[in-house]
């Protein structure tokens, strides 16, 4: 019996040995190439960190020469000294206020059809699907021709105000709702659905009652990320008459010309001089602090509410 | 409607009548939403039908006075003073400069980091990563175009070795892609990674188990299964670097060149698109229909990439449980 039980314990700790020192046995070459790899992924994703922290901290320190309250409250001025925001962000409030007002219904209706009601066996369900996909890719520049072309001029004919901004930058955020809203949409699991339709809801009772309430934090997500997108977009607007010199506010979206922040910033910044330089990285300063508090709610948002079924 | 028939049929006599299943009235109410809610989703494809007809009814003039031949492989670009030329091939070398060099920074730096952060970095540290990459993907494209012009072309000056020759003009294609690359990597990064993070765990636990290494586990298996989403990544960042507007506006210059030399100045499709929409041209001429015609094109080719992209993203894509 004894001896039977030691033999055992040997015959164990033999193997244990011997497949340890073969799977411990790595190729020297491949551990060395292991590290090496290692070490350059550490160096890329390195480099993409400091890249991004350098940019903050140039802006940083270019623009805390002129950071303070003269942003606010100073209009746009011929002289670098006497330099503010105050009109551009009054104009970038309209538009944003505008962008909101527009997107988020039709975004988040239209992710609504496409998920809960649209038969993917048509056609035209389909090609809706595969246009939205493409017009994500569509540089924004091209929105800001349709809409010189449709809204500012041609049908809509608005002219250079404030609403049209609004309208032009809603159809660029729009296919980004409509992605993010889709997949919110998609994450609530279909027991919850037939539930509630066997309990007798009908379809849009289920939808409102159920469906949307579930998606709600993902969707919020995504139309903060794609408004922050609109709120720092600066190509499109160039072509709708942001860049008028103006020096009254904005008070009346339907008829008076506007500015925006990011505009105003290019404005400043096509000036030159090294004081017009602090004063648009000043500018930049306060769009990245709003941006970034933007984005990290989204961010944050999503990770809190994220529920897994 | 045959639920109906049996339910009626086979009521005996004496029996409670049964309730009816189907809705006492016709429900146009859900109807009427269900409308609604397809309309919204309709106006996306007439903001194509829009983006099309706006683009095309100004550039069928503009084809009039030039013909295409000589607007697309024209090496002149000279639109706004005399002599006129429309040879669009220089701003369009200047888009592929410009994004060339983005992507030579940011497809290694990206998809290096999507590696990192799916294969090798810790719960806690991923945890971390992901969500401030994902907010500074927001941070505005003013901000990279004045950085490029206030930061990357000084640093590049400064360092620039003399045996490579002149150093960077004030405004070059190489501030403005280093620029753009540092743009799009955040978005290369945090797309691939979700890709890899997709692939199920069983296939890294079975090459392992078969000794192979991390990184062979990572190059070999992870990243061959998660193809599809990282093309889908390589390519939104390709068409985010040829439609980037500002950044080439403020740091490549306005300077057409049929150049691919890095220092020198240059302009992009969109630069002059910028430009020429915010100059004091009057509408109904021939520049002011060039624009619609360069928008045209950049359309026209964003558009190709994203459909070829949506085919190598089907072709490749491994579906597992």
């Amino acid at each position: 019996m004894r001896l039977g039980s030691e033999r055992t314990r040997l015959a164990v700790a033999g193997a244990r040995s011997v497949t340890t020192a073969d799977l411990g046995n790595q190729p020297r070459g491949d551990v060395v190439r292991g590290r090496i790899f290692w070490a350059l992924l550490l160096l890329a994703i390195s480099i993409a960190l400091l890249g991004l922290a350098v940019l903050l901290i140039d802006v940083l320190i270019d623009g805390s020469e002129r950071f303070g309250p003269g942003l606010f409250t100073d209009q746009v001025s011929g002289i670098p000294e006497n330099g503010g925001f105050q009109t551009a962000i009054i104009g970038s409030l309209w538009v944003i206020g505008g962008v909101i007002l527009f997107s988020v219904p039709i975004g988040v209706g239209a992710a609504l059809y496409l998920e809960e009601y649209a038969n993917r066996e048509r056609w035209w369900n389909r090609l809706v699907e595969l246009n939205i996909q493409n017009l994500a890719a569509v540089p924004s520049i091209v929105y800001g021709i349709l809409g010189l072309a449709f809204i500012v001029r041609g049908p809509l004919d608005l002219g250079f105000v404030a609403l049209a901004a609004s309208l032009t930058l809603t159809l660029l955020i729009l296919p980004t709702i409509i992605i993010a809203a889709r997949e919110a949409i998609r994450a609530v699991p279909p027991s919850i659905r037939e539930g509630s339709l066997a309990l007798g809801a009908t379809r849009w009772e289920t939808t409102r009652l159920q469906v949307l309430p579930a998606a709600i934090p993902g969707i919020l997500t995504g139309v903060i990320l794609a408004v922050s997108r609109a709120f720092g977009e600066a190509a499109p607007v160039l072509l709708l008459g942001a860049t008028t010199f103006i020096t009254a506010n904005t008070t009346n979206p339907f008829e008076d010309s506007y500015t925006v922040l990011p505009v105003q910033i290019f404005n400043y910044f096509g000036r030159a001089q090294d004081e017009w330089l602090q004063l648009a990285a000043a500018g930049i300063l306060v769009m990245l602090i709003l941006v970034l508090a933007m984005n990290s709610v989204a961010i944050w948002l999503r990770n809190r509410y994220e529920q897994r079924w | 409607m045959e639920a109906r028939d049996i339910t009626t049929s086979s009521r005996l006599a004496g029996e409670p009548p049964l309730r009816r299943l189907e809705a006492p009235s016709r429900r146009y109410g859900e109807k009427l939403i269900q409308g609604l809610l397809g309309l919204c989703a309709a106006i996306s494809v007439a903001v194509t039908t829009g983006i099309v007809i706006s683009l095309i009814e100004p550039s069928l003039g503009f084809f009039e006075q030039v013909p295409i031949g000589d607007f697309l492989f024209g090496t002149d670009w000279t639109p706004s003073f005399q002599p006129q030329s429309f040879g669009v091939l220089p701003i369009v070398v200047g888009t592929l400069s410009v994004t060339l060099w983005g992507l030579l920074f940011a497809i290694p730096i990206g998809l290096a980091a999507a590696i990192y952060l799916s294969e090798y970095a810790s719960p806690r540290v991923r945890k971390l990563l992901k969500p401030t990459l994902e907010v500074l993907a927001g941070i505005p494209t003013v901000a990279f175009g004045f950085f490029a012009f206030a930061f990357v072309t000084p640093f590049l000056q400064d360092i620039w070795p003399g045996f490579l020759g002149q150093g960077p003009n004030i405004f070059n294609a190489l501030a403005a892609g280093l620029a753009i690359g540092l743009l799009i990597v955040p978005i290369i990064a945090s797309i691939s990674e979700d890709a890899m993070s997709a692939v199920p765990h069983g296939l890294r636990e079975g090459a392992y188990a078969l000794g192979a290494s991390r990184m062979r586990v990572s190059l070999r298996v992870v990243f061959p299964a998660a193809l599809s989403g990282i093309v889908a990544s390589i390519v939104l960042g390709v068409s985010r670097a040829v439609g980037e507007t500002m950044v080439v506006l403020m740091a490549a210059g306005n300077n057409p060149q049929l150049t691919l030399n890095p220092v020198e100045q240059i302009q992009a499709m969109t630069a002059y698109i910028g430009t020429t929409a915010t100059g004091d041209i009057g509408t109904g001429t021939i520049e002011y229909d060039t624009i619609f015609a360069v928008g045209l094109l950049l359309f026209v080719l964003t558009m190709l990439m994203n459909l070829v992209s949506i085919r190598l993203v089907r072709r490749y894509r491994e579906i597992y449980e």
